[in-house]
């Protein structure tokens, strides 16, 4: 359908606002267009999803049934100790999926087309984001199941077990967007994927997701607090177990909302840029 | 609006590098023109400032009316793009590509459905239309990209090399499909390194290299720019191409004449080829010469392209290779 051709001339005002308006329904309805688009090409290789959930199920062995045994984690039984840890550290992991797909795109032209539709710049971002959001929640449900089996409990009360997929998938969410950023900017999907796994991998395993923070060297220790996965992951716990939720939900939350909207920006303008 | 394209003046640097200097072209509605040069001579350059994908350095152009800067977003609903590698989802069906192309184009769903099925039959992709992408072919992976490209109907659409690397089943079919959309009226601006491709399709061609434009005009002018025709006689035996040749040599605009034994082949640059021919063939005949076969050859675009940069296209392009990305 091609827009009518006369370019109308409005005030400046009446043209800014109708701007965000109009912008405003192309975000929505082109986020939703192209989350659709990277959700189905999880349907059409479903082996995708088959990587991101083996590799924390392994994880999930490894630490509860050889690590686990000489991890003293005071009252809690270590697997309640360590599915909180591995849900952040496996949708962080998910979210890295964002930077390579978005370099992936760009790398083979994808981009191109985009670029020359009238649709929202922010809505390649988007959907990407949302996608891997929705799949971090899925993964995550998923975890949780795996956790259970193997006795891992809700100690905490329902809904605040309920709610933490959903915690852990909003943080991922954020982190998403920091995994656009270095898409968007190497542009090749190899090295955002590398460089994506030496962020993550250090950073979960400096923080209190696999082993209490206090077992560590003095010296590691005002690093590892400061490590916003360490909050995340803490927060989970109570989430879960029962404990002190205000401290926590408060810096992932600014955290998350940093990342999305800071980092978010830049990002979108390095793909304006590209 | 005589010019659906009407691009003034205008230049793109990456820092001390030139890749378009000072470059104009107008292209009128409905017209197709070809765009014509090596790699690297900044065709691509200017494809993607008319698309709006990147802004020039200086310079304005509009296209249908619209700013390529200022008016960038109206601009987009109303181009298609199909661009150098085939920009079509490989774990998408040839369907869904085009739907999502429409659905981009803010076009309503119903509408889509019902768009995306006339494309795929008019691309002769109706039995792969639900099949992964993945399994397509070059050459179905281009008709798809074209076809998600005039998803909207646009009325300009920019073909950005669009028979590179396709085997030359597939770039006739390919060739056949852009002359049919010429038909319907749409405006079409082609780059190609073909200069074959460019005779076959354009209405005008502008041929640039290392970013400036060298020459504008029909494939007729161009080849008259180039400034001659060729003589060109085939003998019966090898050893009677040179006694030809000193024969030929007379009529010859340069006094020169190129001999090719293999081919038994003797030619001359003539102004006027028709009205020199029956001197040409007098003058054999009194030496006793057997002549196989005469023709007058038009110039080709390679003989154009030499005429205007010094060098063949081919040379051209080995020459500014690594500049490609």
């Amino acid at each position: 359908m091609i827009r009518p051709a006369q370019i109308q001339d409005r005030s400046p005002v009446g043209e800014f606002f109708s701007a965000i308006a109009v912008e405003a329904r192309w975000i929505i309805s082109d986020t939703f267009i192209m989350t659709w688009r990277n959700l189905l090409r999880y349907r059409r290789s479903p082996e995708l999803l088959l990587f991101s959930t083996l590799s924390p199920i392994m994880f999930i062995f490894l630490f509860n049934y050889v690590f686990g045994g000489a991890i003293p984690t005071g009252d809690l039984n270590y697997i309640d100790f360590l599915m909180p840890g591995i849900l952040v550290q496996t949708t962080l992991f998910s979210a890295t999926t964002s930077g390579v797909g978005l370099a992936e795109d760009l790398q083979k032209g994808m981009v191109d087309r985009y670029r020359s539709l009238p649709m929202a710049r922010s809505a390649v971002l988007g959907g990407r984001v949302s996608a891997e959001t929705i799949v971090s929640l899925f993964v995550a449900c998923l975890m949780l199941a795996v956790g259970y089996i193997l006795g891992m409990r809700l100690h905490g009360g329902f809904w605040p077990g309920f709610a933490l997929p959903f915690m852990v998938a909003g943080f991922a969410f954020g982190f998403s967007w920091v995994s656009a950023l270095v898409g968007a900017s190497v542009r090749n999907p190899e090295s955002a994927g590398s460089m994506m796994f030496f962020v993550v991998f250090p950073l979960t395993f400096l923080s209190s997701a696999f082993v209490p923070i206090e077992s560590m060297p003095g010296w590691l220790q005002p690093f590892t607090k400061i490590n916003p996965i360490t909050n995340a992951v803490d927060l989970g716990r109570s989430l879960s177990q029962g404990g002190p939720i205000v401290e926590d939900a408060v810096i992932t939350a600014l955290w998350t909302l940093g990342m999305t909207f800071v980092i978010g920006s830049v990002a979108v303008w390095r793909y304006r840029k590209v | 609006m005589d010019f659906a394209i009407d691009v003034r003046n205008i230049s793109k640097s990456y820092g001390d590098v030139v890749a378009l200097g000072n470059v104009d072209l107008q292209v009128r509605s409905g017209s197709v023109m070809g765009l014509l040069g090596p790699n690297g001579a900044g065709k691509t350059t200017l494809v993607r400032i008319l698309t709006t994908l990147l802004r020039p350095s200086s310079g304005s152009a509009t296209v249908l009316g619209y700013d390529v800067v200022r008016h960038a977003r109206h601009l987009r609903s109303v181009i298609g793009l199909a661009g150098q590698s085939a920009a079509v989802d490989d774990l998408l069906t040839g369907r869904e590509n085009i739907q999502m192309a429409g659905r981009l184009y803010h076009m309503p769903r119903k509408q889509v459905q019902k768009r995306a099925q006339e494309l795929l039959e008019q691309f002769d992709l109706v039995d792969a239309a639900d099949r992964s992408v993945k399994g397509y072919s070059g050459g179905m992976r281009r008709r798809l990209d074209l076809a998600a490209s005039l998803v909207a109907n646009p009325p300009m659409i920019f073909l950005d090399e669009p028979t590179t690397g396709l085997d030359p089943r597939s770039r006739l079919d390919l060739w056949e499909v852009i002359r049919n959309l010429v038909s319907e009226g749409t405006t079409v601006l082609l780059t190609t390194q073909y200069l074959e491709e460019a005779d076959q399709l354009a209405d005008e061609i502008t041929v640039i290299d290392i970013g400036k434009v060298i020459a504008q005009g029909t494939a007729a002018d161009l080849k008259h720019q180039a400034g001659s025709e060729f003589i060109v006689i085939t003998v019966r035996e090898a050893e009677e191409a040179k006694r030809a040749a000193a024969v030929l040599e007379k009529f010859a605009d340069n006094d020169e004449c190129e001999i090719n034994e293999e081919d038994r082949t003797a030619s001359i640059m003539v102004q006027d080829g028709a009205s020199i021919m029956v001197q040409v063939v007098r003058s054999l005949d009194a030496e006793g010469i057997v002549v196989a076969n005469m023709a007058v050859r038009q110039p080709t675009l390679d003989d154009v392209f030499l005429a205007l940069t010094g060098r063949t296209a081919e040379e051209a392009a080995t020459e500014s290779e690594p500049t490609e990305n």
